[in-house]
């Protein structure tokens, strides 16, 4: 017998869950300001994640996901990407969205039903959020395909969730990825939970790093709560895709604090007693503790910082409640470049014209 | 499957429709660096059919790319070109095999423009041979167009000819949306005929009226517009001159032309391959009854293939529309009073 490949996949953490430093200090975590950045990046997001769950229970916002607890993961990323860069998200990388650039009008104009949320006036190059689950994949290859072919140095970031993982479209992405070497990083934001699917019995794999093995690249796990560590991780694969070296698959691992969304109820699958658990591993904590032993943060400088945040919060939210809908003719509007003959008159009949179809 | 390779084609000895499809790929790739094939085998190989035959060796592998076996992916990943700005122009081996990338074209390339309010575009063409009556193997030759011509968003084209195909692959590769084109295999290597091979498009949105008449209207697409003109021809012979109309853009739908020529008429017959029910001619009788009954003398009649399974090579006639059954038609609403 000759053994012809052998594989491993490593696991990188920075800040422990109680926010003490473990290993390799990283730069970024000596620069006070840049710290003080990331973690402001953090809470918002989840200020804003709280204001949305609170409009969808009145009635303001339609159903919504909520990425509590995963506010690491987006951060570190995007704070890794260059603007040039191209986002592909799924639906709970709101703090990866705002941190390029997308507005929290924007993200609640797109949760409460208006197309226009869409249309980030930042980051005119992301894609949308993607709702069928990890089908954004191949559109990551075709954006890295694009960059190859321009020669530009940028990359296609995909972020989807474990339960993407499963899915024959991630694997097609991925497998073209390795084979053409696009410049991708496709991270997999595990959050232990494919809404009432455990990890465990979504597949027999260690790890959903290695689902990167069988397209012929690298798969590294991260710890996803720690946003020192998912934007050093981050920061490698996209150096390595920029120079040419092809894709990464990141596997973050972090926990879902919430529901699947504010139509679900997690209590009907999973206990109270393993969701406190993951609260003692949280993210934003971490990092407010390590500020504080680390870069003198002080209650002061915590309630100043969330004080802004929801004033931020709730400017977005009175510009959201104040923006009117669209006319009904934008539904045909932006169906093709120009309108076909053939459609105008269904446009007339919405307008409440008279005439035939 | 592996048809001969085509002849090459040339103005003088006019082309078949897959010259004619190769053609105007080279046409529209001279033009337009940002138009890339993508598909599986179309590289050295030149696609099954060779319909991209000597493009790879022409314009080199990274506009010319062979893909894996990956339908999803097929139609998925040219969203992505396509948002970035370049004109993908993939191919999908067989109708068949379309299946998996349908979730691509409903979700992703038929909303794009909508869903981000016209930030994100997507011009990409998806190309596939469909149909049967080449004694291809199981799945190889169904007609699903129907299922394509429901989806909001996207055109939905299929030549007749080879002049038609390579007009309206032109215009279609030139449209800022995208399209499905769907090519009937059976005319692949049908007939050749003079194609001007200068790069200028065809109309899409558009019936094209390929035989004039004032006693019945003969609606077709694709490759049923064989026995459609065998039979008009032959009605000619019992003194009934029918008009024959080539829908070519099935979505969006010209259905002017139609009301126009059923208003002359005031008889139609429907034809088409693909299963009765739920048919795209289930469509265009819909609309006359709604917008043209006024006009109709007699009922409207549909030819269709049956609503059974696509049978194998061995029973594939029997199940395909053929001359006789649109002579029957033809004749019952030609006579009907």
């Amino acid at each position: 017998m000759t053994r012809v490949a052998e594989f491993s996949v490593d696991r990188i953490q920075l800040l422990d869950a109680a926010g003490v430093l473990v290993g390799d200090s990283p730069d970024v975590a000596r620069d006070r300001n840049r710290v003080i950045d990331m973690y402001r990046w953090m809470v918002l997001t989840r200020a804003f994640d709280a204001r949305a769950i609170a409009l969808q229970r009145t009635g303001r916002l339609g159903t919504y996901a909520s990425s509590l607890g995963q506010e690491a993961v987006a951060v570190g990323l995007a704070d890794a990407m260059e603007r040039d860069d191209v986002l592909l998200p799924s639906f709970r990388e709101h703090g990866a969205q705002l941190r390029r650039g997308v507005t929290m009008n924007e993200l609640l104009l797109y949760w409460g039903g208006d197309e226009r949320g869409s249309d980030f006036s930042g980051a005119r190059h992301d894609f949308p959020c993607c709702i069928p689950v990890g089908s954004h994949a191949p559109h990551a290859a075709g954006v890295g395909l694009a960059i190859q072919l321009r020669g530009e140095p940028w990359v296609a970031v995909c972020v989807f969730g474990d339960g993407a993982t499963s899915k024959g479209d991630v694997y097609e992405a991925m497998n073209i990825s390795g084979a053409w070497t696009l410049p991708v990083v496709f991270v997999a934001s595990n959050n232990e939970w494919s809404i009432s699917v455990p990890r465990s019995a979504q597949t027999a794999c260690e790890t959903l790093a290695q689902k990167a093995v069988a397209s012929g690249f690298e798969g590294v796990q991260v710890d996803g709560n720690d946003v020192f560590a998912v934007r050093e991780v981050a920061n490698r694969a996209l150096e390595k895709a920029r120079s040419g070296g092809g894709p990464t698959l990141i596997e973050a691992l972090t926990y879902r604090l919430g529901d699947h969304t504010t139509v679900d109820d997690a209590s009907r699958y999973r206990d109270d007693e393993e969701v406190g658990r993951h609260w003692k591993q949280e993210p934003v904590a971490r990092l407010r503790a390590f500020l504080t032993t680390t870069h003198e943060w002080t209650r002061e400088d915590e309630e100043t910082m969330i004080e802004s945040c929801h004033a931020e919060v709730e400017a977005a939210v009175e510009e959201y409640l104040a923006t009117e809908s669209q006319p009904v003719e934008s539904i045909f509007d932006y169906l093709h470049e120009k309108l076909p003959s053939a459609y105008a008159g269904q446009r007339g009949m919405a307008l409440g014209e008279e005439g035939d179809r | 499957m592996n048809p001969a390779s085509a002849d090459p084609g040339s103005t003088d000895t006019g082309m078949n429709m897959v010259e004619a499809i190769n053609h105007a790929l080279t046409s529209a790739m001279v033009a337009d660096d940002s138009i890339v094939l993508l598909g599986e085998d179309i590289g050295i190989n030149g696609g099954v059919f060779r319909a991209t035959d000597g493009l790879q060796a022409r314009f080199g592998k990274d506009r010319v790319r062979d893909t894996p076996l990956s339908e999803a992916l097929i139609a998925g990943l040219p969203v992505g070109l396509a948002a970035m700005g370049f004109r993908p122009v993939a191919e999908i081996q067989f109708m068949g095999f379309i299946y998996p990338a349908i979730d691509q074209i409903v979700n992703h390339a038929s909303r794009l423009r909508t869903r981000t309010r016209g930030r994100l575009t997507c011009p990409m063409v998806l190309r596939a041979p469909f149909g049967g009556g080449i004694h291809a193997p199981e799945h190889h030759s169904e007609s699903m167009e129907a299922m394509f011509a429901h989806i909001p968003g996207i055109r939905v084209v299929i030549p007749s000819s080879p002049a038609r195909a390579y007009g309206l692959l032109l215009a279609a590769i030139a449209n800022p949306d995208p399209v499905i084109f769907l090519e009937p295999k059976r005319l692949y290597r049908a007939r050749r005929e003079p194609v001007t091979d200068d790069g200028r498009p065809l109309p899409m949105d558009h019936c094209f009226k390929l035989r004039e008449g004032s006693d019945i209207t003969l609606v077709s697409w694709g490759a049923m517009l064989k026995e459609t003109i065998e039979a008009a021809d032959m009605l000619a012979g019992e003194g009934v001159e029918a008009e024959v109309i080539d829908v070519a853009t099935l979505k969006p739908l010209d259905m002017s032309t139609i009301l126009d020529s059923v208003g002359k008429t005031g008889r139609c017959v429907i034809i088409h391959e693909a299963p009765l029910t739920g048919g795209f001619g289930a469509e265009i009788a819909a609309r006359l009854a709604c917008e043209g009954l006024m006009q109709l003398l007699a009922p409207v009649e549909r030819v269709a293939g049956w609503d059974t399974v696509m049978p194998l090579p061995r029973l594939e006639t029997r199940y395909l529309p053929n001359v006789e059954r649109v002579l029957a038609a033809a004749r019952r609403t030609a006579s009907y009073s």
